[in-house]
């Protein structure tokens, strides 16, 4: 069984990013970048697949600038095989993310895609969905565990107020919630060995897919902020102010 | 040009989140259509059709579409999507399943948790956590949307003169099963509309003392929700997440117990009208955006506050 990881180069997630002061975006100048936590958690899934022989081959793949291959390297260190890297400047909306990545699934024919639920920049939850419709393949979204049996995948969901399984005929979608698995990290002989693996380098047109754009952002802009109150000093203070001040309990 | 709304529901009951949706909608165009797919769910159609500024509710009843798989649903809304301007659901989970699968087939983008409606294609929409408020306009002849139904009040409800009108398409797929579902069932107000709310966090320090929290949420009528540390930790299952990745919640009450603040947790509450926090860490983040906070070890207050309330 052959798996594609598309993963995604962000800020990093403990980084709270600030608004640029154009309001044009937000300043990624001199932002330490990660692979996305979801990305992580989709890499892993791959490679414990491999590890228990259901898997044969991992492909990473990611689509940005020259400095997202660091990333990629990352995935190789914590055991993917080989990476495409397709280059592509600026922001892509998710259509078209799913449409690059149709035409890798054309390409390799892997049996599972995996990839994580949503990336923590633009938080738009949306890839894994369109590509499973671009490719006409089941979709496993907010995965908490994964089994392959039988051909097919048995993904178990988390869903609002509980837990969903769906058996999903192969290839299929698979995207990431954060139980899913405990992402290791990687050791020094991997990152080295991570080094050696081969990045096919590919452009958009090479694919045969035009990234389009159809939501402009308008402006970034800051969120009404909240101050910080005040420190009542004990439980019963707490419920006169809730009471009498706020008035939000009887 | 009409807007479709898709019904939240479990078949027996319409999800009050789907007014918020159908508030929102109203926002775009004033004629709305609701889409109501599942099986033996002709009561669902009944509450839907009760909303203000709905003309028309889409009923769409046969057992396949019981579980509401996208694979089903997706290919029931394709043919009919050509007759709307915008097709919106809930930022739920069955909403950030089934939306983008949509709008991927219709070839159009997908414009996720909106917040605010400026005009019928110009949106605000939280991006990096909350963190920065996006205005994104779409050119797209379909604008396929998901809401952030905390930003929204519920629609009223007026005289229920809409019409329903049957879907007679039957999807028949197999690449997708459904296999189980477990869904936690609670005398408690639901997390996403209750209206107040009482979370806990790792300070808890163990399953057992979620009881606690349990107590003071059975006093005050609240839901309780839990911080990621938490759900990580075991002491409650992941569907009471608070957070980026899990519920955003905007009760009137938020009272948040022994949870630190990290910004992950702050993008689930931070728009509750009040915001209580309880730590025994003075410098705990969750102080800078609580109006009221005591420094207090919970185990001493939980009780107190029960027993004043």
């Amino acid at each position: 069984m052959k798996i594609l990881v598309p993963i995604k180069r962000v800020v990093d997630a403990n980084i709270k990013v600030r608004v640029a002061a154009d309001n044009a975006g937000v300043d990624l100048n001199n932002v330490k970048m990660s692979m996305n936590p979801f990305c992580e958690i989709a890499v892993e899934e791959a490679v414990r697949l491999k590890e228990q022989g259901l898997a044969t081959e991992i492909i990473a793949v990611t689509i940005g600038e020259e400095k997202s291959q660091e990333q990629l390297r990352t995935a190789m260190a914590l055991g993917a095989d080989r990476s495409i890297w397709i280059e592509q400047s600026g922001p892509v909306e998710p259509l078209a993310i799913a449409k690059l990545l149709q035409a890798v699934v054309k390409k390799e024919a892997p049996d599972l895609v995996i990839l994580g639920k949503q990336s923590i920049d633009g938080d738009n939850n949306q890839v894994g969905q369109m590509l499973a419709a671009l490719c006409d393949m089941p979709q496993g979204t907010f995965a908490f565990k994964l089994a392959i049996e039988d051909g097919r995948a048995i993904v178990s969901r988390e869903v609002d107020g509980g837990e969903q399984v769906v058996s999903l005929a192969l290839p299929a979608v698979v995207t990431t919630d954060l139980r899913l698995n405990e992402p290791r990290y990687a050791k020094l002989p991997d990152i080295m060995k991570a080094k050696k693996k081969p990045i096919e380098h590919i452009r958009p047109d090479a694919l045969g897919v035009a990234v389009k754009s159809s939501l402009k952002t308008l402006s970034v802009s800051e969120p009404e902020g909240r101050s910080a109150g005040v420190l009542v000093s004990s439980a019963r203070e707490l419920v006169e102010k809730l009471r009498n001040e706020a008035r939000v309990i009887p | 040009m009409t807007v479709l709304v898709i019904a939240e529901h479990n078949n027996l009951s319409l999800n009050p989140v789907t007014g918020s949706v159908i508030r929102a909608a109203g926002l775009i165009d004033a004629e709305i259509h609701v889409l109501v797919a599942g099986t033996g769910c002709e009561s669902v159609a009944e509450a839907a059709r009760q909303y203000e500024g709905v003309s028309k509710v889409l009923l769409a009843d046969n057992a396949v579409y019981q579980h509401h798989l996208p694979e089903t649903l997706a290919p029931l809304l394709l043919p009919i999507s050509e007759n709307y301007g915008a097709i919106l659901s809930a930022a739920s989970t069955s909403g950030k399943n089934l939306m983008p699968r949509i709008a991927a087939l219709l070839d159009v983008g997908q414009i996720s948790d909106i917040v605010a409606v400026h005009s019928p294609n110009t949106f605000v929409r939280p991006i990096y956590a909350g963190n920065a408020l996006a205005t994104v306009e779409s050119s797209d002849p379909v604008k396929i949307i998901t809401v952030r139904t905390s930003a929204f009040d519920e629609a009223d409800k007026g005289e229920g003169w809409a019409a329903i009108e049957t879907l007679d398409q039957v999807i028949h797929q197999d690449k997708s099963r459904f296999v189980s579902e477990n869904l936690t069932t609670s005398e408690r107000p639901e997390l996403a509309g209750a209206a107040i709310v009482v979370s806990g966090g790792r300070g808890l320090g163990s399953a057992e003392n979620f009881q606690l929290l349990e107590k003071l949420a059975d006093k005050l009528g609240a839901a309780i929700g839990a911080s990621r540390a938490a759900v990580d930790a075991g002491y409650v299952g992941n569907d009471l997440q608070v957070g980026q990745t899990g519920k955003i919640v905007a009760p009137d009450l938020y009272i948040a117990v022994g949870i630190s603040g990290a910004i992950q947790h702050l993008a689930g509450m931070k728009d509750s009208k009040i915001i209580v926090a309880i730590n025994t860490d003075a410098d705990a983040p969750i102080f800078q955006v609580a109006d009221y906070g005591l420094v207090a070890d919970l185990f001493q207050v939980l009780p107190e506050l029960e027993a004043l309330l």
